[in-house]
């Protein structure tokens, strides 16, 4: 068989076949990114120790404004400690000691520096935990603290900014026919909430959550998701979760930690579809190290 | 990372779903080489089994292209896979569909050659088919091996090689016009030749698109509507990630 003796064959006459404009656009092989562009908060070569144990080492991000940062890790990594970082919660403990910054933006205040008081730093960086942890009062009284503690008396205002604190927590509909209830009533998804709405009632610049749905049922769970969701329209919100598959729906960045290290800081959509780093791809397909 | 690595998950159970999957996946591909073959032996050979016996696989195809998505939709469902896993089940999603239509084409070609069994087979009309069925053949094989492998620099080689059989295609639709010119009569058998041309070449292209997931598994880029060009400068620009065990320093 001689494979080349066919096109020797074709007369002349025979005309070629249509040639194919090669104008025909291709598609770039890069997607767009969305870098931070405005953030509100950023870690700069943050290290923390609790007395000889260096718990976090040298961590830089972005935290970006109304947006959703999670940050996943096994556990022992460091990110609840991250976290706290944020709202100075490890000034309670003795002999800890922080390095490096995190500056808020637009005053740049470093929040982890000697000067600033902690106590400022927590009414403007409200945090919520794993466990829902409601003073033992009504459920009027456990939003309205924080304002109390801020000197407002005037009943009608705290009334005001209650409501809107439970309705930003997707509250309101539930208990607001019974404020005066004790708050130890509540359902754990609504106690839960209740503890969200006392952070908001403050108008925190930063929400910072440490496992807030690890005590939760599947349906008390989608509502705070779909209530981080929201919130994002307002407050910029940091996020601590076991839970993949949260991390990937509710979150815009998602920081990866290991061994008190970040391993890696990307898009959500990129950490979860492909990560850059091999120790990431490990940890979220559940391989072994 | 150039072949991925479906193993070493804890739970072992995922292993092992997505072991199976990948494996019935080349057992469908198996088939479908099988089908190509037989088509061509039917055509070429004017073995008029040999076609019947293509449109008879067909259903075996068919069947396990509908088994394979069943699987992956319960792997998605189920195991929530991220990452690496996540673009493996959705390449093969993608896989058995290119698959299931190599095999409508190569049903195509078996017909036709089953028919034309019993008719008059004037030889110069089978070369120029022989010459690209075998290079069609290549490329099927080679790019189920570069999925078999998880391979991407194969599947890159293999996938620029479908401009040859566009090549090809272009030279056997102008032998078949010089048929018709030189003898009206044979009109009829040269236009089944075009079809059988056309077909091969969708071969081709189906075996490229296969091609393109398996650089998706393993770089997680899409480079479908991409230049090959563009495709090649990046995958050389990567170099190797690192491991858990040697946690480095962030970048980004």
């Amino acid at each position: 068989m001689n494979d080349q003796a066919y096109p020797a064959d074709v007369p002349p006459s025979v005309p070629p076949a249509p040639v194919r404009p090669a104008g025909a656009a291709k598609l770039p092989l890069e997607k767009p990114t969305s870098p931070v562009l405005r953030p509100r908060a950023e870690v700069q070569h943050l290290s923390f120790h609790y007395g000889a144990h260096q718990a976090l080492k040298d961590i830089s991000i972005p935290v970006a404004d109304c947006q959703v940062t999670a940050l996943i890790g096994p556990s022992g990594c460091g990110k609840s400690t991250f976290l706290r970082c944020f709202n100075r919660m490890h000034d309670l403990q003795q002999d800890t000691r922080y390095e490096g910054a995190i500056v808020l933006h637009p005053e740049n205040i470093n929040l982890v520096g000697r000067d600033v008081d902690p106590i400022e730093v927590r009414m403007r960086i409200g945090m919520v935990f794993q466990k829902p942890n409601p003073f033992p009062t009504s459920i009027f009284e456990n939003v309205a603290y924080g304002l109390r503690l801020r000197g407002i008396r005037n009943r009608a205002i705290l009334a005001e900014e209650v409501e809107q604190a439970l309705r930003g927590a997707a509250l309101w509909e539930e208990v607001g026919s019974r404020l005066q209830q004790s708050a130890m009533a509540l359902s754990g998804g609504q106690m839960q909430r209740l503890c969200i709405a006392r952070a908001l009632a403050t108008k925190p610049e930063i929400l910072l959550f440490d496992e807030p749905t690890s005590a939760l049922d599947p349906i008390a769970t989608a509502k705070i998701e779909e209530l981080i969701s929201t919130l994002r329209e307002k407050v910029t919100v940091l996020i601590v979760t076991h839970n993949m598959q949260q991390a990937a729906r509710i979150s815009d960045y998602t920081a990866f930690m290991y061994l008190g290290e970040l391993i890696e800081f990307d898009e959500a959509a990129k950490i979860f579809t492909n990560p850059s780093k091999k120790a990431t791809e490990d940890y979220i397909t559940g391989r072994y190290g | 990372m150039e072949n991925a690595d479906l193993s070493h998950h804890i739970v072992s159970r995922f292993n092992a779903d997505l072991e199976q999957l990948r494996s019935n996946v080349l057992q469908m591909g198996g088939l479908v080489e099988a089908q190509l073959k037989l088509a061509l032996r039917a055509l070429l050979e004017g073995d008029s089994a040999a076609g019947d016996e293509v449109v008879r696989a067909e259903y075996e195809v068919n069947s396990m292209q509908v088994s394979i998505d069943d699987e992956c939709s319960r792997i998605l469902a189920t195991r929530a896979p991220a990452a690496s896993d996540l673009r493996l089940v959705v390449a093969i999603i993608k896989t058995v569909t290119d698959l299931e239509r190599i095999g409508d084409e190569a049903e195509k070609v078996g017909y036709i050659g089953s028919h034309h069994a019993s008719m008059e087979r004037p030889a110069d009309h089978y070369r120029v088919m022989r010459h690209l069925g075998r290079v069609v053949q290549e490329i099927v094989r080679d790019a189920l091996d570069a999925f078999a492998r998880l391979d991407a620099k194969t599947a890159l080689e293999v996938a620029k090689r479908d401009r040859l059989i566009d090549e090809e295609y272009d030279a056997a639709q102008r032998q078949c016009i010089t048929f018709m010119i030189e003898d009206p009569r044979s009109i009829r058998h040269a236009i089944d030749m075009l079809w059988i041309a056309r077909a091969l070449e969708r071969i081709g292209d189906h075996a490229k698109n296969i091609c393109e997931y398996v650089i998706y598994t393993v770089y997680g880029r899409d480079v479908r509507h991409v230049s090959m060009g563009d495709v090649e400068r990046h995958i050389h620009s990567l170099s190797e990630p690192q491991s858990l065990g040697s946690a480095a320093p962030a970048a980004d």
